[in-house]
């Protein structure tokens, strides 16, 4: 194993289909029309000089190095600014070429700390590399002029350090946080000798606007912008290209190395969902794998109040398995289930299923997805015949206009947020459907054209007047209509929506928002050109989140924005694995590749490898499971990387219902808070820990790659087997290169997937089989899996979860950048610096009515239950709504969210609960009752110990 | 899961589908019930039915009706057994 060391072409590829003809170097190259000289040159193998240019960024044109002659102009052009034109004739080394640039070098190190020795970027520095490559042997100068050698350092940043002095000024930490990042926090500051560059109002990096995406330091040539990490470690001596374990984007990076240790996580710049960008949490919060609070031993307890034993693997598989056993004899085979992971790879997914499918002899299986984007499965298998989005990321780069629902890119999914943002920043239009004013509505050189914000819980009301507005203003696409869709259907559909009651004049009385807004909306969406629509958790966890899901896709179908690069329907999938974990069979009425268990066919193919009879009868879903096992027909659960005591609604029946278990087996990193409930517990392993492979937002396969041993001992699919053999139900797989060989054995849309082809290819998109060898980035083109588009009539359905004199406001939850999830692993980083707890945004208005001052404790009361935490001030929210995350167990937001469910998938409304807020002195008597609660249960008795 | 609670999911399911014309929502919600509900749910809101199905919405009621007409080839589970999962 080596460092990938990937190729800098200078400057980005042209999209240009026609080729120009020129020569470089003597020699005849062809180029597409738009390339830079630089970057043509690059590509026939011969380096420029530079430090300016990075192809991830936009030509500048600063730094003098990279100068070049061309026959029949005068001066010596920069050659990343100048393009390519047919017949030119170019050199690339001269003596007179070889003179500018040492005398500019010459410039640079007379201000630079020849520090080389000591310095973090020893080995990896542009301005070391160039030096020697213009053949520097002096600096004429002397170093004892004006310098910039006493500048401080600026460490504020939990993960990167500002060294001021080493700067060179070459602006493109300050391009990439423009271009690449969009957040424009970096500037440069003064001019001529006195220009630095300047983050915020020329504050410290922590304290400006700065998101720390890394952008500026994977920029920066010099060890001016440096980790912390590679300055503690040093420079890595080889790296493994693998997948973000954090949120759907699917980021690909370079884990650097050195022996077993990582040194740091570099994006890839051939990484087909990224493009070489990373956000705070893939780029930097890793250190949760080697956290002191990680357990690495299995361990095991009688009772929940007992403190934990630990124990051997081998007694804990095997009590595992026995209790299961046990439970199914006295309470039959259906009284256990299990819970698989979108944390989890591919493989590790698929075996939770298979062990429930064949050892425990059901279905009762299910995964997070329950609680995310179980309506997206629903709503797109019932529209397009496939449950999954239409197109993959790079198609935003044609769409004239974006429509967001119920998502915040640019915190949720912050990387395909960047790429958002320049889609819009070069005039694609916007519009943002939301009750909150998400960053995207405002931020910098990004203005959405309509900001549709509405009333929690109305999103179905809302999509069907703009269906309204499309249908009875003539816009509907009629010739897509006519041949990808059903007639009849159609024609039921557009009469319905047609209805007056569904006009957006009577929809803004139920959704608060104008009509003039709905209809502008409707009329950009419909007649701007490619438009695409990109949602998340704000569609799908209400009552009507399938219902949201079936709007968005009957939109896109009357509309024709489906089946090319533009458009589609994308769901912005929120964990790493969601798309993955629901593709392997992860629900309790579908195989993998969403087929029906009672499908004798693929049921068939299933028993046939598997060796058993499979029950044809789907099982029980994550809330059907408590509900069972609080009415005591529902004993044992095997649950792996999930923490639903957290991340469900409604904690104390979530608590109930685990209580009321008699065996709670948890595989995870640490004792999460499901844990607290669990008898056995079995140590789980991180991303870096194993094989396997994510699937991301946009049915993208990619490989992840062990780059360390398992501290825990195994792979989480190596426990998985253990358990199924303890089972007496054999699993046997020497690598997880053999459970996707299985997996594309026995999936037709997984067919000519393997390891090979994915190491070959970097990726592929399901569907990838003999139709379709190469995958699927974009859906639907010429038709749909199931035949004809399908329109469905949405009808709107207010919530049973009212707002009323007790409970006036209207709570939504969400995520925040530097968090995932129920933060089990970002609050193991420095990411707290940025966000330690869970805050209540409240608008003024109602704030003041409450007496509530901003960074007070607020008690927040439910029907369900209440906490507390401190109150936000902003008007971020629009009065009558609050907002809070649910990353911290000290909060337990969803000690208030309640048991209201979609009506199709019981995905719960998360989004919808009526709170009251009130002034509060500090934490409720329950959050001092869980503290503890949570630490008893965390008491360990160590094998050492235990052996005295 | 208490009678209740279905009877709340099932009235939830019915109203998605009464935007539909009578016998296709009929069917879709019946459908659903075969395709989403675990065997012993579905017992318990057969058995609701056979008591009257109060709380029950009219579409609903006939959805039930028909789900319990359905010919499963897994009927045997239905009505709770297992027999049709020969796992060893």
């Amino acid at each position: 194993m080596s460092l990938i060391n990937e190729v800098d072409y200078g400057t980005p590829a042209s999209r240009s289909e026609k080729l120009v003809t020129l020569t470089i170097d003597g020699v005849e190259v062809r180029a597409p029309e738009g390339t830079s000289i630089m970057r043509a040159a690059m590509e026939m193998g011969t380096e420029i000089p530079k430090l300016c240019a990075n192809d991830m960024l936009e030509p500048f044109g600063s730094c003098r190095l990279c100068l070049v002659e061309i026959e029949g102009r005068n001066g010596t052009p920069a050659s990343c600014t100048t393009p390519v034109a047919p017949g030119m004739v170019v050199k690339t080394q001269t003596e007179r070429l070889k003179a500018l640039r040492k005398g500019v070098m010459e410039l640079y190190i007379s201000d630079h700390p020849l520090d080389c020795l000591t310095c973090a970027a020893n080995g990896d520095c542009e301005l070391q590399t160039q030096a020697g490559a213009v053949g520097l042997r002096q600096v004429r100068y002397g170093y004892e002029g004006a310098n910039h050698f006493d500048e401080v350092k600026d460490e504020s940043n939990p993960y990167f350090t500002y060294d001021p002095t080493k700067c060179i000024v070459c602006n493109r930490c300050v391009r990439a946080c423009e271009e690449v990042q969009g957040t424009f926090a970096l500037t440069i500051d003064g001019r001529g000798f006195k220009s630095r560059v300047a983050p915020g109002q020329d504050e410290p990096f922590f304290e400006s606007e700065c998101v720390s995406c890394g952008a500026c330091v994977q920029a920066c040539p010099t060890a001016t912008l440096s980790e912390k990490s590679l300055i503690s470690i040093g420079q890595p001596e080889h790296s493994a290209v693998t997948t973000c374990a954090y949120c759907g984007v699917g980021c690909t990076f370079k884990a650097e190395m050195r022996g077993e240790e990582l040194v740091r996580m570099v994006p890839f710049k051939d990484g087909k969902a990224n493009h070489g960008h990373s956000c705070v949490k893939g780029r930097f919060a890793w250190g949760y794998a080697t956290h002191k609070e990680r357990i690495l031993s299995p361990m095991i307890r009688a009772k929940v109040s007992d403190p934990w034993r630990e124990v051997s693997w081998e007694e804990a598989i095997n009590h595992a398995a026995s209790e299961f056993k046990r439970i199914q004899a006295t309470y039959g085979k259906r009284s256990v289930g299990g819970i698989t992971s979108s944390r989890c790879t591919n493989e590790e997914t698929y075996l939770v299923q298979k062990l429930i499918r064949g050892a425990f002899g059901n279905n009762n299986v299910d995964t997070c997805a329950r609680v995310c984007h179980s309506p997206t499965g629903y709503g797109l298998k019932t529209a397009f015949g496939t449950s999954a989005g239409t197109q993959d990321f790079d198609s935003v780069e044609d769409s004239d206009v974006i429509l967001v629902i119920g998502a915040n890119p640019t915190d949720g999914h912050p990387v395909f947020g960047s790429r958002m943002k320049k889609r819009l920043r070069q005039g694609a239009k916007l519009i943002v459907i939301d009750p909150r004013r998400i960053d995207l509505v405002r931020t910098p050189h990004v203005k959405a054209d309509y900001h549709l914000a509405l009333q929690p819980g109305t999103n179905v009301a809302i999509l069907t007047a703009i269906a309204h507005v499309i249908v009875t203003e003539g816009l509907v696409n009629e010739a897509f209509v006519r041949e990808r869709c059903d007639a009849e259907e159609f024609q039921d559909w557009a009469a319905f929506v047609s209805e007056p009651r569904h006009s957006p004049e009577e929809v803004a009385k139920v959704a608060g928002v104008p009509a003039e807004l709905i209809r502008a909306a409707a009329r950009l969406y419909a007649t701007g050109g490619n438009a695409a629509i990109y949602y998340g958790l704000g569609v799908t966890e209400h009552s009507q989140g399938s219902t949201t899901v079936l709007a968005i896709a009957n939109l896109a179908l009357a509309t024709g924005n489906l089946g090319r690069p533009g458009v589609g329907v994308n769901p912005l999938r929120g964990q790493n694995n969601v798309q993955g974990a629901c593709d392997m069979g992860s629900f309790p009425h579908e195989f993998a590749g969403y087929r029906h268990v009672s499908d004798d066919t693929a049921r068939a193919i299933y028993e046939g490898v598997w060796g058993v009879a499979l029950d044809n009868e789907p099982g029980l879903r994550i809330p059907n499971m408590l509900d069972s096992a609080v009415e005591g027909t529902f004993k044992g659960i095997y649950i792996q990387g999930e923490d639903i005591l957290q991340s469900d609604p409604d904690t104390h029946h979530v608590a109930a219902g685990l209580a009321a278990m008699e065996c709670v087996v948890v595989q995870d990193l640490f004792l999460n808070e499901t844990a607290n409930y669990a008898h056995v517990f079995l140590p789980g392993s991180t991303f870096l820990e194993k094989d396997g492979t994510f699937t991301n937002a946009e049915r993208r396969i990619q490989r992840v790659r062990k780059v360390m041993s398992p501290k825990n001992g195994f792979g989480d699919w190596e426990i998985t087997v253990a358990l199924s053999n303890a089972l007496g139900f054999p699993m046997n797989y020497a690598h997880p290169s053999e459970i996707m060989d299985e997996i594309a054995r026995t999936t037709p849309s997984f067919a000519g997937v393997s390891y090979a082809r994915l190491d070959e290819a970097g990726s592929v998109q399901w569907p990838c089989n003999e139709a379709h060898p190469d995958g699927t980035p974009i859906m639907h083109i010429g038709g749909f899996a199931s035949g004809k588009g399908k329109f469905v009539l949405t009808e709107y359905v207010a919530t049973d979860e009212r707002t009323g004199p007790r409970f006036p406001l209207l709570l939504t939850t969400g995520r925040i950048l530097s968090h995932y999830n129920v933060g089990a692993q970002t609050r193991r980083t420095e990411n707290v610096a940025w966000h330690p707890e869970d805050l209540l945004e409240i608008h003024p208005h109602d704030a003041e009515q409450r007496g509530v001052r901003d960074g007070e404790w607020v008690k927040l009361h439910s029907r369900a239950g209440e906490t507390t935490l401190r109150a936000l001030v902003t008007d971020r929210v629009a009065p009558g709504v609050v907002y809070t995350t649910f990353h911290h167990p000290t909060t337990q937001a969803n000690v208030v969210t309640t048991d209201f469910s979609d009506w199709a998938t019981n995905c719960p409304e998360f989004k919808v609960t009526a709170v009251q807020i009130s002034r509060s002195n500090g934490p409720s008597d329950w959050q001092e009752q869980y503290r503890e609660q949570a630490e008893q249960s965390r008491r360990i008795v160590h094998s050492i110990e235990a052996a005295e | 899961m208490s009678p209740d609670k279905l009877i709340y999911m099932a009235n939830q399911i019915g109203k998605f589908f009464s935007a539909q014309r009578h016998d296709q929502a009929v069917a879709g919600i019946a459908d659903h019930l075969a395709k989403f509900w675990d065997p012993s749910m579905r017992k318990k809101i057969l058995a609701h039915l056979e008591h009257g199905g109060e709380g029950l919405d009219p579409l609903v009621k006939e959805a039930v009706q028909k789900l319990g007409m359905m010919n499963f080839s897994r009927t045997d589970v239905v009505a709770g057994s297992a027999a049709s999962v020969a796992n060893s």
